[in-house]
């Protein structure tokens, strides 16, 4: 393999793992490709309505 | 991002991959649209809303809600009147900016990757299958997401809880016009655990899906800070599983002060009430008798599982499913899945909750980096710098933005009148009216307008700066001008939204901060942000298993790492521990990541080390350290804690007074040595909660049942006949640990329940080990000679105070150190550059440590990655020396210790501050009795000119 590598990763899904995998990724230098399948990102997480312990707003 | 697109094949290896995405069409151009709504309002066709589970319907031209990433329409092919029988066609003339497009074509793209992270996700479980529970046929029994979509301010009835909730709020049918005239407030409500999990009788689902017991927790007290504490909550549960970090208290506080009530019972049956829609539930008490309680409503509280298109997917990639039918990963690679170069984050890998996947998130990225570490900026796009504009001395020319927010602000507030208005403003150059500020034209629209106009300050009238202001900097930038130059007022969340029935008040309300903002904007100076040196160097305090996994993958991406060690080897707890959950050797295991971690030219490993003072602040950090007695200084740029935690020691239950009485950890250590005196033993007992989720320590310990129920496993495995007991309050084989719980109870490991008003009593009787409890189906006491008591003792944190002071960390009080964000924040303080993984944050086993420091390196990384852009904030407190009087208040009260006084020069003596630690908070500012500090972007001036612009109505 050695430096052949390609500087890019795909994220399949982008729900609240994918979408902080390729924040953290593009953050660390590397391109990435989100791909989800619906219209928009979000995720189950998104459908919640508040989040425990703190009762915080999901969205 | 490729939205509406599917992975359809993957090709290549490792470092090289071809992966095929389908892409299927939105019917709606994304660049044009703008959001805007003109076209949803036109459409006629009806479908059910997904996002709201199906309680409501939406248009077929639509946004699932209105907060989506992208916020752009998308035409559904399945229910849109044009694509199905070409009639209508409304949304393409409503269209201002021309984007629907029927001609849209599904396409195929290729894309070429170096790794691949699955996160699929998961799907809650269908219950309409179960005929006991009725789903299908009672309309008051609902799904936990269902109930989730009710108690939303965006859900279908807005927050308010009512009965009847899958009918229509304007029923047109004559069935749900009947349905609805039983619709109530509900005054009872139940929840069933464990539907669709923990059980293989009616369904497939062997696995514990570990978030429900805490949702239904929260679902009810939410259900009681919308409908009133009168409503009575009542959550029936198998074993109560809250092990996650303050979930106990979470689970005590719904106990104790908002009366919930916790039924141990699984649930035999519902029926309606004649006549009525009430539900009759039957179940069968802790004593066995059976109970029969009405309620109004009774929510599923379902569990995860991996929908068959996604198991489908794995399938074909080749990727090895575990017996729960999630993805296969080991203990040591725990983001890893069979296939080289596919990693894996989120629900897919475990069931799991949301701190957890972050956690995931964030491991995977860095694993996925590992790969790929030669080819790191390769393809990454750099942003092009524009020249800034000097303003100093300039004339305020200041462009007002009204936004519209669709009809959000505009249904409401009169922002054709607002923007006429402030034309009128001092300063006012120019002002406009967009109907969305922030979308991506006006961005671009802005830019041209700064530079046409000569504007120099802008003033945006919207929503909430907590989530815009950013965006709008970003394009005073991209217009050359310092970020700065900007403010905001929120007149949608402070004015439109909380005044909808007082259209002309708002409107008046909108003018008096359109007027406020503007004076203090006629104000606003650039501000510079300082440059911050970052040193690339890491420290990790922790060679346990958490501080070396961070610090490999650290090294991996080319960093250096310093790991510092107390003892004399590596390795931490995990040298006391015998197997994992998944049956791995785990000192076989630890023996060659030490080797490698030695051999690893990027780590440097300081044993019997420890710290002895700590300065400086993100980028730059410096330790004096005592390595071997001898002691010397290490700089670095950012930190890793991952001091672990420890046994508690027990003081009850025989402990230290009769041999036979152990904790787990000698147990394992006599499984390692593979002791004979274990064959001799033909008795063995477990009690759980050996000092966990009491008064002195109401956390749960997390590890316990699943290491007591392995060893059980372990013990009956080695000597079949052996008699094994465990004493348990609830069993926490949370996930797929419950497999374990269940091939236990397979074996013959007897489980005895007891509560903690009526703890075991231990006692040595004519020279046996009898341990006295309850039997709690039988409700009678009961004796258990055993050759072998295990106490599962507690975790303890190490509460290491002087390490929390070094780096300005705070620790909870039971000891733990507090992340930055219980659920966003994970692996990370509030303090730059301090980054947490391991036990020393809560009790946690090795797959969720290991994780954990994946997912502390990946944060680091973040941050390595800015070197050359790394910047303090504007807005920073500034002493002017002159007036300081030496006081020393501001010292004594900044959070962040960024005051000091100055050592030499003229103004020895005077207080400064060091903008690099100032968070910009404005304590200093006000406490300041000489009235020397000033924070900068919030000036005195600046704050007394919106005061009196308020003023000019009054």
């Amino acid at each position: 393999m050695g430096n052949n590598v390609t500087g890019s990763v795909a994220v399949i899904g982008g729900g609240i793992s994918g979408m902080l995998s390729a924040l953290d990724l593009a953050n660390s230098g590397y391109y990435v490709y989100l791909v989800e399948k619906g219209p928009a990102i979000g995720g189950v997480m998104a459908q919640l309505d508040k989040t425990f312990p703190t009762n915080d707003c999901a969205m | 991002m490729l939205t509406l697109s599917e992975l359809i094949d993957v090709k290549g290896e490792k470092g090289n991959f071809e992966i095929d995405i389908l892409k299927k069409p939105r019917y709606v151009d994304l660049d044009l649209c703008i959001g805007c709504g003109a076209c949803a309002e036109k459409c006629p066709g009806k479908a059910d809303d997904e996002y709201n589970e199906d309680l409501v319907k939406r248009k077929s031209v639509y946004v699932e809600y209105a907060q989506a990433v992208p916020l752009k329409y998308r035409i559904d092919p399945e229910t849109c009147l044009k694509l199905t029988k070409d009639k209508c066609g409304n949304c393409e003339e409503a269209c201002p900016t021309s984007a629907i497009n029927f001609d849209d074509k599904e396409e195929t793209v290729t894309i070429k990757t170096g790794s691949i992270i699955l996160s699929p996700g998961y799907k809650p479980f269908d219950p309409s299958q179960f005929d006991n529970y009725q789903y299908s046929n009672y309309p008051n029994v609902v799904t936990a997401m269902e109930f989730e979509r009710i108690l939303s301010a965006t859900g279908p009835t807005m927050g308010h809880i009512t009965t009847m909730p899958k009918v229509p709020v304007n029923p047109k049918k004559k069935k749900d016009k009947e349905l609805a005239a039983y619709r109530k407030d509900p005054k009872k409500i139940a929840w069933f655990q464990c539907v669709g999990s923990r059980d293989i009788n009616k369904c497939d689902n062997a696995h514990c899906s570990s978030v429900c017991c805490m949702y239904a927790v929260k679902e009810a007290i939410i259900s009681k800070e919308h409908a009133g504490d009168e409503l009575d909550c009542s959550i029936f549960f198998m074993d109560m599983r809250t092990p996650g970090k303050d979930f106990e208290k979470y689970y005590n506080n719904a106990q104790e002060k908002h009366g919930i009530n916790f039924i141990r019972s699984r649930v035999h049956s519902v029926t309606e009430v004649p006549g009525t829609h009430d539900l009759e539930v039957v179940y069968a008490d802790e004593a066995g008798e059976i109970q029969k309680e009405i309620y109004d409503m009774v929510v599923l509280s379902v569990g995860l599982e991996i929908p068959e298109e996604t198991r489908n997917l794995a399938e074909k990639l080749n990727i090895e499913m575990s017996p729960g039918g999630f993805c296969n990963t080991s203990t040591f690679d725990p983001v890893s899945s069979s296939v080289d170069g596919i990693y894996v984050a989120g629900a897919f890998n475990r069931p799991q909750d949301i701190p957890q996947s972050v956690l995931d998130a964030s491991a995977a990225a860095s694993a996925a980096g590992d790969d790929l570490s030669p080819a790191r900026n390769t393809l990454t796009k750099k942003l092009e710098e524009v020249p800034r504009i000097n303003v100093v001395g300039e004339r305020p020319r200041i462009g007002v933005f009204i936004c519209d927010c669709g009809s959000n602000i505009k249904g409401v507030v009169d922002c054709a009148h607002v923007t006429e208005y402030a034309k009128t403003l001092p300063y006012v150059e120019f002002a406009d009216e967009p109907m969305f500020a922030c979308s991506q034209d006006t961005q671009d629209k802005m830019v041209e307008y700064i530079k046409e106009k000569n504007l120099n300050r802008i003033v945006v009238a919207a929503c909430t700066p907590k989530t815009h202001e950013p965006l709008f900097q970003e394009t005073l930038e991209n217009a050359g001008l310092n970020k700065y130059l900007f403010e905001m007022t929120n007149i949608r969340n402070h004015d439109s939204w909380v005044h909808k029935n007082n259209p002309d008040m708002a409107t008046k309300k909108a003018k008096d901060l359109v007027r406020m903002a503007v004076s203090k904007a006629a104000l606003s100076e650039p501000l510079k942000e300082e440059k911050i040196p970052m040193d690339e160097r890491v420290m990790v305090v922790g060679g346990g298993m958490a501080g070396i996994s961070a610090a490999r993958s650290l090294s991996a991406q080319g960093y250096e790492v310093h790991i510092i060690e107390k003892q004399d080897r590596l390795g931490g707890e995990a040298l006391k521990l015998h197997k994992t959950p998944k049956g791995e050797d785990i000192q076989k295991k630890l023996k060659s990541i030490a080797e490698d971690v030695n051999a690893n030219d990027n780590i440097k490993v300081h044993l019997n080390t420890t710290i002895e003072s700590t300065d400086g602040f993100v980028g730059n950090f410096k330790s004096r350290i005592t390595e071997n007695g001898d002691s010397s200084e290490i700089e670095y740029g950012a930190a890793v804690l991952a001091t672990g935690a420890t046994a508690h020691e027990p003081d009850e239950y025989g402990f230290g007074m009769d041999d036979r009485v152990v904790t787990s950890l000698d147990l394992d250590r006599m499984l390692i040595e593979n002791s004979a005196e274990l064959d001799k033993m033909n008795s063995a007992t477990f009690i759980q909660c050996v000092g966990s989720r009491d008064t002195n320590r109401p956390y749960c310990s997390k590890i316990c049942c699943t290491h007591s129920v392995h060893n059980a496993i372990e013990l009956k495995t080695r000597k079949p006949d052996m008699d094994v007991f465990i004493l348990y309050r609830d069993i926490r084989t949370y996930g797929e640990n419950e497999l374990l719980y269940k091939q236990a109870r397979d074996l013959g490991v007897i489980f005895i329940r007891y509560d903690l008003e009526n703890k075991p009593d231990v006692r040595t009787e004519n020279g046996s080990l009898v341990i006295k409890a309850r039997d709690h189906v039988l409700g009678q006491p009961l004796e258990i000679e055993s050759d072998l008591l295990v106490l599962a003792t507690a975790i303890v944190p190490r509460k290491d105070e002087k390490l929390a002071n070094f780096f300005k960390v705070p620790l909870n009080e039971e000891g733990f150190f507090v992340e930055k964000h219980a659920k966003l924040g994970p692996a990370e303080f509030a303090t730059d550059g301090v980054f947490i993984c391991g036990s020393g944050h809560y009790p946690k086993p090795l797959d969720e440590a290991i994780t954990q420091g994946k997912a502390a390196a990946s944060r680091a990384l973040t941050l390595l990655g800015k070197k050359d852009n790394l910047f303090t904030s504007g807005t920073v407190a500034l002493v002017d020396q002159e007036k300081c009087s030496s006081c020393g208040v501001c010292v004594a009260i900044c959070p962040y210790s960024a005051p000091s006084f100055l050592e030499e020069g003229r103004y020895s003596g005077k207080a400064e501050i060091n903008p690099v630690l100032c968070k910009g908070c404005g304590l200093c500012v006000a406490s300041c009795r000489s009235g020397a500090l000033h924070l900068k972007g919030f000036n005195t001036d600046q704050i007394f000119s919106q005061i009196f612009a308020l003023d000019e109505v009054v």
